[in-house]
């Protein structure tokens, strides 16, 4: 059985779970915890990544610097990772200081469709030398072979390693059997999977994704992360021991962290909420949740609604301001949802 | 009624998407003349636009230009930042008025609908960004009516198709120009800048949303400048409309406007390759001695 490269995004997308309001103290704790388990790689930051911080997404408590200055000094054996979308985040602004305070791994990362955006971020990673992974979000908007194109484009800016996103949660392990496939049979470079919960196949499809050939994988603590959470990092990391995958990780220490996480920085488990399953049936971003419940309240309108016709529009990540056009018109009967579109 | 006058004549360097789109809306203008049309590639799909056009070309960039400095009054660099800054000297030499579409950021920043008048003296003024010139005029309106404006953040959302390969690889110096516009024209104390690129099918039309944080916004007085504002814009963009706002969600003040295209290079939905291409018509017709005039119900 091959060895599997665990990263742990908890400090990451779970900061999607709490608006954003993720402390320097509960920063410090998790880092810590989960270097003594020997997780690998440690992701810390806003929900959206580096430079992310904005009324369009949501404004971080703590500045990109001092979370990540915080989570460098707990990190001893851990690897400091980070997430970066061009579009949000520049290379003079925000790439290059990060780089300075001790960044290990760098995700760059776009909408599944879009590496071309990537190719200057990747390029600068690697002139500084640290590690750089490509990231497909969304990864269910696009057929396996189109998908593999583009990792492939990213392999060739100078990524080490294409982690491909179910930011949605919206696929079936059969769906990510066959993207994974698709990426391990193109590239010379190692695959990843990340998942989201919204129809309950987190842990399954992470178990798919391994079977496929990746051999890197992300976790949350609790699930802690956007929308229904991620996959359950303490479950996947048994369930990787017990089929035989070597992790590195040591699990009493992990499900000790997971523990202090649940006690100390996680106000609200993760839960596969009514929206969350409308969410991953539209295949809409997991991090809108937050933002279409408080718009869809302010407009009196149905927030499956809102969901179901953001999916209509093929919205991605980063266009959370259209949520409020979508409940508008649908407040002002513009655009009338059948129920039939569950369906579809 | 005007005296018949002779059109300005007036180059393109760049053949991309933004400079073909300048030609075919150059034909259209009555006051303005395209008499060499520049790039790199003769091959390249803008070229099989000019010949169809009997617009003379040449592969030999700002050098064909240098050759015949008098033919011309007014030159587009339609190429990239960092090809502006190489372009720049060779071109303030022979005194020719520069009008440059691309984020590099030398010259005087112009938003017709705001400060045309004073870029007239200018000889290179710079078209700031397709988000730029969609968000700079409402964070402009956003200064002038509000007291304590403590931030603003514009996003805007473009289709995957109509983003070219300098654009995309662009991205950084799109978000530091934007900043910088929107920042100037409305005197936030800190501003931020968004680009997403959608892929959907069929295309998504152009969208820009500004964000302002306010201390008591005036909403009103808000209200009556931006309605004010869009009818300027839609002067010399007439696909530009406000769809949402100003209201307050969650603290933040939201205007949202959509950017439709005419439709000459690239289809409807390419609304960010009209504005600033119209925007910089605009501004070449003012140097022409054209000025569009904002006045209600006046045509220029």
């Amino acid at each position: 059985m091959p060895n599997i490269l665990v990263s742990d995004p908890t400090l990451r997308d779970g900061n999607h779970a709490v608006a954003h309001q993720l402390t320097l103290e509960s920063i410090e704790t998790y880092a810590a915890a989960a270097d003594a388990a020997h997780v690998p790689i440690v992701e810390v930051g806003h929900g959206n990544g580096l430079g992310a911080s904005s009324m369009q997404v949501g404004q971080s408590l703590v500045p990109d610097r001092e979370m990540l200055i915080a989570a460098r000094e707990k990190l001893t054996q851990s690897k400091l990772g980070i997430h970066v979308i061009p579009g949000f985040a520049t290379i003079e602004k925000d790439l290059r200081p990060a780089i300075d305070i001790g960044v290990d791994v760098v995700r760059v990362a776009c909408h599944c469709s879009e590496a071309d955006i990537t190719q200057r971020h990747i390029a600068y990673v690697r002139e500084r030398g640290k590690q750089v992974f490509g990231v497909l979000m969304m990864s269910h908007m696009l057929e396996p072979t189109r998908l593999a194109e583009e990792a492939l484009k990213m392999e060739t800016y100078g990524a080490e390693a294409i982690i491909l996103m179910d930011s949605a949660g919206a696929l079936l392990p059969p769906d990510v059997s066959s993207r994974v496939s698709a990426l391990v049979e193109t590239l010379h470079i190692s695959v990843g999977f990340h998942a989201h919960n919204n129809l309950g196949m987190a842990i399954a499809n992470s178990l798919a994704a391994l079977e496929s050939g990746a051999t890197i994988i992300d976790g949350t603590a609790r699930g802690f992360g956007a929308g229904a959470g991620n996959a359950q990092l303490e479950v996947l990391i048994a369930v990787m021991h017990r089929v035989g995958y070597e992790t590195g990780i040591d699990l009493y220490k992990m499900l000790d962290a997971a523990d202090l996480a649940e006690r100390a920085i996680i106000p609200v488990i993760p839960t596969i909420k009514s929206t969350s399953i409308v969410s991953g049936l539209a295949g809409v971003f997991s991090g809108f949740a937050k933002h279409v419940d408080r718009v869809s309240s302010k407009f009196h309108v149905d927030p499956r609604d809102v969901f179901f016709e953001l999916g209509r529009r093929g919205i991605v990540a980063g266009q959370e301001d259209l949520i409020i056009e979508v409940a508008q018109a649908l407040s002002a009967g513009e655009l009338r949802i059948e129920a039939e579109k569950v369906e579809a | 009624m005007t005296i018949a006058q002779e059109k300005i004549p007036v180059a393109i360097i760049g053949t991309g998407n933004i400079g073909t789109d300048l030609l075919l809306k150059i034909q259209r203008s009555p006051y303005l003349d395209c008499k060499l049309f520049v790039g790199r590639n003769l091959n390249s799909q803008g070229m099989s636009r000019a010949v169809a056009l009997g617009v003379p070309i040449s592969d030999r960039s700002v050098e064909a230009i240098l050759e015949t400095p008098d033919a011309f009054k007014i030159v587009f660099d339609a190429t990239s930042a960092r090809d502006h800054l190489r372009h720049w000297p060779l071109l303030k030499k022979l005194g020719l008025k520069v009008i440059d579409m691309t984020p590099s950021h030398i010259g005087k920043m112009c938003i017709p609908a705001v400060n045309m008048a004073e870029c007239l003296n200018a000889q290179n003024v710079n078209m700031v960004t397709c988000g730029g010139q969609a968000s700079a005029p409402i964070a402009y309106v956003i200064g002038k009516t509000q007291k304590d404006v403590e931030y603003i953040e514009v996003v805007s959302s473009i289709a995957s198709r109509s983003a070219g390969p300098a654009t995309r690889i662009n991205l950084d110096e799109y978000i530091g120009t934007t900043e910088s516009a929107v920042q100037e024209f409305s005197g936030a104390k800190s501003t931020k800048a968004i680009l997403n690129l959608n892929p959907a099918m069929p295309c998504i039309n152009m969208q820009t949303t500004v964000f302002a944080k306010v201390v008591n916004p005036d909403m009103d007085a808000l209200k009556v400048g931006i309605e004010a504002m869009v009818e300027r814009i839609k002067r010399y963009v007439p696909g530009y409309s406000l769809i949402v706002g100003p209201i307050i969600e969650n603290g933040r003040v939201v205007i949202m406007v959509k950017t439709l295209g005419l439709g000459d290079y690239l289809p409807k939905y390419a609304g960010n390759l009209d504005i600033i291409n119209c925007a910089a018509i605009a501004m070449a017709e003012a140097f022409a001695g054209r000025k569009i005039s904002f006045e209600e119900g006046s045509d220029a």
